[in-house]
């Protein structure tokens, strides 16, 4: 169920250039069922920025009602994010949308997890899901340097990991497909989160017979009722069909969305 | 709560607070988060004759204490929305304002005869200020006689009492009020979105893809406060007051400016327990302040 909950910060670190992890605990918490949801955010009651913040969820920890996300400090309002320190609360709507369906990959099984920038994070809890199972995973990260890069540690943790950096500055020179054609990884099902010119060529890449992807996009209300994130459907002979990636998705089946 | 009761023609309201159209959707996903029938009404979604996609994305931007907006009308179109949303909305207790959008008069007159027809539906909301669509919307409502001839155009054929949504976007919005009047309208909602716009300084590009959007939120308060403080004292239609309301103390704003209900827009996204919080916490604000009903406050600015 969704709830709203102001929510005390429990840690905050900038793991990365500008890029900040931060637990926060509350009994919101006890909603979180599934990885790849997200949460909706607001630092306070301020009218500048008006909107919260959608950002995903990259572990949740049950039992001490926490949970943690990683997000980029870059808008008015992840910046006043980053200046939260524990103790300090944030208003949370949440849990939103649609996430991975786990159980999709069965135990024995190998996953393809390929994650770009921002959209790491979701993966690591999907990760650690499909690892509880007995599914193989295999994780393949995107980031624009080595000082952008996080987590690499934490998924090498998990399973096999490749990092791709676009200048090359760690990890392998360029994008994580060519990452995953380098290596020729295959598995039985591919997950993916990132920009969505990324999940295009993802979706092309043909690693697994079947997948899923999370969208990226600029969000309104985030429960789906002010149309601002809505996307064309791949299969649409009327052209006024439409998907909504806060409350549709963000995860959809690979191939459903006209990326 | 009978300190919140309120009569308006069609509406038999158990308070004044309703979710603005545009805002809410059909209901679906807030009815996950509270229950419906504690809304005094609900203005649904647009519904035009045909199914509309709306304008590509980006549709949203934010302004400091407001958004803009350029959805463009999107919705599942008239034949739907009767027999989906509408007919879902049926197990609440609550009213329905519906909201009829088109791009010619004939679309207009179509939709409302059809639309108040149905059971729930107590009230039309006709929606001459939509700033998003190229052709229809505010073009009907900045030029005093279309504007009137269009009321009189749906008022013939509705079924229930014709609440006229007023674009603040006009030099002189009591010339537009009087002439819907003069056609009929047995209301006035107001006020829709301000045309704006934003550029993205470091591409030189407008941020929505529609260029021009409606800003709404609290930037706009004070813009439709003298806007409905004006049209009270210059006509005998009730008004129902919306732009930017988000607190308890902007509700009093627009009854102290001389509205008789008020809608609830852009706090919904902000906040989507916004409208039952507001209910309650409007009640309790009359309750301190010793007054004996609502209504009470209308027009107290200029009375």
């Amino acid at each position: 169920m969704i709830q709203k909950e102001l929510m005390t910060v429990t840690n905050q670190t900038e793991i990365a250039h500008n890029i900040y992890e931060m637990t926060l605990q509350g009994a919101l918490v006890d909603q979180m069922n599934e990885p790849g949801r997200f949460v909706h955010l607001k630092a306070g009651d301020e009218m500048i920025p008006l909107l919260r913040r959608p950002i995903s969820i990259a572990r949740i920890e049950p039992e001490k009602q926490e949970f943690t996300m990683i997000y980029r400090a870059e808008g008015a309002g992840t910046n006043a994010l980053a200046k939260k320190r524990a103790g300090d609360k944030v208003d949370v709507l949440g849990p939103l949308g649609h996430g991975f369906p786990v159980d999709e990959a069965k135990p024995g099984q190998t996953a393809l997890l390929i994650g770009g920038g921002i959209g790491v994070p979701p993966l690591y809890e999907l990760s650690r899901r499909l690892n509880a199972n007995g599914v193989k995973t295999i994780h393949v990260l995107g980031f624009q340097n080595k000082e952008a890069a996080f987590y690499t540690e934490q998924f090498l943790a998990l399973g096999e990991t490749y990092v791709a950096t676009v200048d090359g500055s760690l990890g392998e020179q360029g994008f994580v497909t060519d990452v995953v054609n380098k290596f020729s990884l295959k598995a039985d099902i591919f997950y993916s989160c990132g920009p969505t010119l990324m999940l295009k060529a993802v979706e092309q890449l043909q690693a697994a017979p079947s997948g899923y992807i999370s969208l990226e996009e600029r969000m309104g209300c985030g429960i789906g009722a002010c149309f601002a994130c809505v996307c064309h459907p791949a299969q649409d002979k009327s052209g006024t069909a439409y998907l909504k990636i806060c409350s549709d998705g963000p995860v959809f089946p690979a191939g459903e969305v006209a990326l | 709560m009978n300190r919140l009761t309120i009569e308006l023609p069609g509406l038999s309201l158990k308070n004044p607070v309703m979710p603005a159209s545009g805002c809410f959707g059909f209901g679906r996903e807030f009815s996950q988060l509270y229950d419906l029938s504690t809304l005094g009404a609900i203005m649904i979604k647009a519904t035009t004759e045909e199914p509309r996609y709306g304008n590509p994305t980006p549709r949203v931007a934010e302004t400091p204490a407001g958004m803009l907006n350029a959805i463009g009308l999107q919705n599942p179109g008239l034949e739907k929305v009767i027999a989906n949303e509408l007919e879902w909305l049926k197990q609440f207790d609550v009213p329905i304002i519906a909201n009829v959008a088109g791009s010619q008069t004939e679309d207009y007159v179509a939709v409302a005869k059809e639309i108040s027809r149905a059971a729930n539906v107590h009230a039309l909301e006709l929606n001459i200020s939509c700033p998003n669509v190229k052709t229809g919307g505010i073009a009907f409502g900045t030029v005093p006689e279309t504007a009137k001839e269009l009321t009189k155009r749906v008022k013939e054929v509705s079924e229930v009492p014709v609440y006229v949504k007023l674009s603040p976007n006009v030099t002189n919005i009591v010339e537009i009020a009087k002439a819907v009047e003069d056609g009929g309208a047995d209301g006035i909602t107001m006020i829709n979105t301000l045309i704006g716009m934003r550029i993205d300084v470091k591409t030189a590009r407008p941020v929505l893809s529609n260029r021009t959007g409606g800003l709404s939120g609290p930037a706009v308060k004070p813009v439709a406060i003298r806007m409905v403080y004006e049209v009270s004292q210059n006509t005998n239609l009730p008004i129902i007051g919306m732009g930017g309301i988000s607190t308890v103390e902007d509700i009093i704003e627009f009854y102290l400016a001389g509205a008789d209900a008020v809608a609830v827009g852009t706090a919904n996204f902000v906040n989507p327990f916004v409208c039952p919080e507001l209910i309650e916490q409007l009640d309790g604000y009359l309750e301190e302040h010793h007054i004996d009903h609502i209504s009470d406050l209308k027009g107290r600015s200029w009375k």
